[in-house]
């Protein structure tokens, strides 16, 4: 059965490794932080000046001083800190941030991403998320492997504007694991628990590289 | 120690005409400069370009000028909460230049520090990248983004001194830093306003060169966009 939302961060959490500093993006990558696992210790980064973004806070705790990127209230930890989005922006430019997650409207199969504009629409604008690909050296993307009309988020090449390009490493979805891989294509490494490889291939659009003929279930 | 302190927001603005170029401190609602906002609106300032990360929320923040029609230009990386922005983005009535949020931080530093220029990757091989100059260093490709420097900039801190010496509070801190630099006069508002002397020098985030003008803020609202709690 394909996955749902937190089916998908729950899988994406499996990448994030001990000593890791993260950036998660708003929506589904934002779940992530609740199945990162207790025995390593991962610093998360929020792009308005945050390292070591803390739970949600209790009722009588809310600060509101204290939000994350998507202005969600938050808490700190120990060993928490603050900094200006000058030097936020810095720390992701330079390099220091080992994951970033986010969400896509659409991938190509050279791995470039876009996931701020839909022509004709109204347009809210790109956020931190140009900064964020055009720096991150490992980028996860949490999506729907197809949009509301039923057509493959995963292509040949983009169709709406572009955020950055052959910056996506991975791709999270309802159906699959998928890297992205150099030469270009989407190679499928694990199903969703009772989804077939057909069905995957029929939902997805780009280069599908499927090199076993034993693709294994997610470990959830 | 030169002192700083002018005694209210409508003072404070006195001086802003109408076309002025604006900074506004804040990320969301978090960190903006509530009494500066609310004194522009009752002087009813008109043609403002405001650079600011965002542009508020209906009822609040800078959305209280933007209803009020009196912002020209908005220069932001996000107006997604706002409908009455999207009203006049559609109807022609406002100009938008969008802005990745790290480049208009590093902007808007820049034209602080002196530094007319710089390249960023964010952004290349996007919309972003139409009509700028494009350099490889060392095999990658970035962009050449120039400073911002503004008229006024409006920032708000938590504590501040009579020198104009400025600390911030949690990630209300966000633009307002470099807001503060980057403004030819710089207007700030505080939540506790106290003589110079009382903050330690080693705690200063914004050091009182920058601000020009200086006053206890009052009655912030410090409005919360996404009130998210976990169950005690």
């Amino acid at each position: 059965m394909a996955l749902d939302k937190f089916g998908i961060a729950k899988r994406i959490a499996q990448e994030v490794r001990d000593g890791f500093y993260v950036n998660l993006g708003i929506g589904i990558p934002t779940l992530v932080a609740n199945y990162i696992p207790a025995n390593i210790n991962v610093v998360l980064q929020s792009e308005n000046g945050l390292l070591g973004i803390g739970p949600f806070p209790k009722d009588s705790d809310v600060d509101p001083d204290l939000i994350n990127a998507g202005k969600q209230t938050v808490t700190m930890l120990d060993g928490s800190a603050l900094f200006s989005s000058a030097e936020s922006f810095g720390m992701i430019r330079s390099g220091k941030i080992q994951l970033t997650i986010l969400g896509a409207m659409e991938v190509s199969e050279n791995g470039d991403i876009a996931n701020w504009k839909i022509p004709g629409k109204m347009v809210k604008g790109m956020g931190g998320a140009m900064d964020l690909v055009a720096s991150a050296k490992n980028i996860i993307v949490a999506m729907q492997h197809k949009n509301k009309a039923g057509e493959s988020k995963l292509l040949k090449k983009c169709t709406l504007p572009i955020t950055g390009l052959h910056c996506v490493k991975k791709i999270v979805t309802e159906l699959a694991v998928l890297d992205v891989v150099p030469g270009g294509g989407f190679k499928l490494l694990e199903r969703a628990p009772g989804v077939s490889v057909e069905e995957i291939k029929n939902s997805t659009e780009g280069k599908l590289i499927i090199e076993s003929d034993n693709i294994p279930e997610m470990k959830l | 120690m030169i002192n700083k302190v002018v005694k209210d927001a409508d003072t404070a603005i006195a001086d802003i005409p109408n076309g002025a170029i604006l900074m506004v401190g804040g990320f969301g609602l978090c960190g903006i400069p509530e009494n500066g906002i609310a004194a522009l609106l009752k002087k009813n300032i008109k043609q403002l370009t405001c650079i600011s990360n965002n542009a508020g929320v209906d009822d609040f923040g800078l959305g209280l000028l933007l209803k009020n029609k009196q912002i020209k230009k908005m220069i932001s990386s996000y107006v997604g909460e706002n409908e009455e922005f999207e009203r006049q983005l559609l109807a022609g009535e406002l100009e938008v230049d969008l802005i990745p949020q790290g480049t208009l931080a590093e902007r808007i530093r820049a034209g602080g520090a002196g530094i007319p220029a710089f390249y960023t990757p964010a952004g290349y091989g996007t919309e972003v990248a139409e009509g700028k100059e494009v350099r490889e260093f060392e095999g990658k490709m970035y962009l050449m983004e120039q400073w911002l420097r503004a008229d006024f900039s409006l920032v708000k801190a938590w504590k501040g001194d009579t020198a104009g010496n400025l600390i911030y509070r949690g990630t209300a801190r966000n633009f307002n830093p470099m807001m503060a630099s980057a403004g030819k006069i710089t207007i700030a508002e505080v939540e506790e306003l106290v003589p110079a002397g009382e903050l330690d020098p080693n705690h200063i985030h914004t050091p009182g060169i920058y601000v020009t003008r200086i006053f206890q803020g009052k009655n912030y609202e410090k409005r919360i966009e996404q009130r998210t709690i976990t169950a005690n």
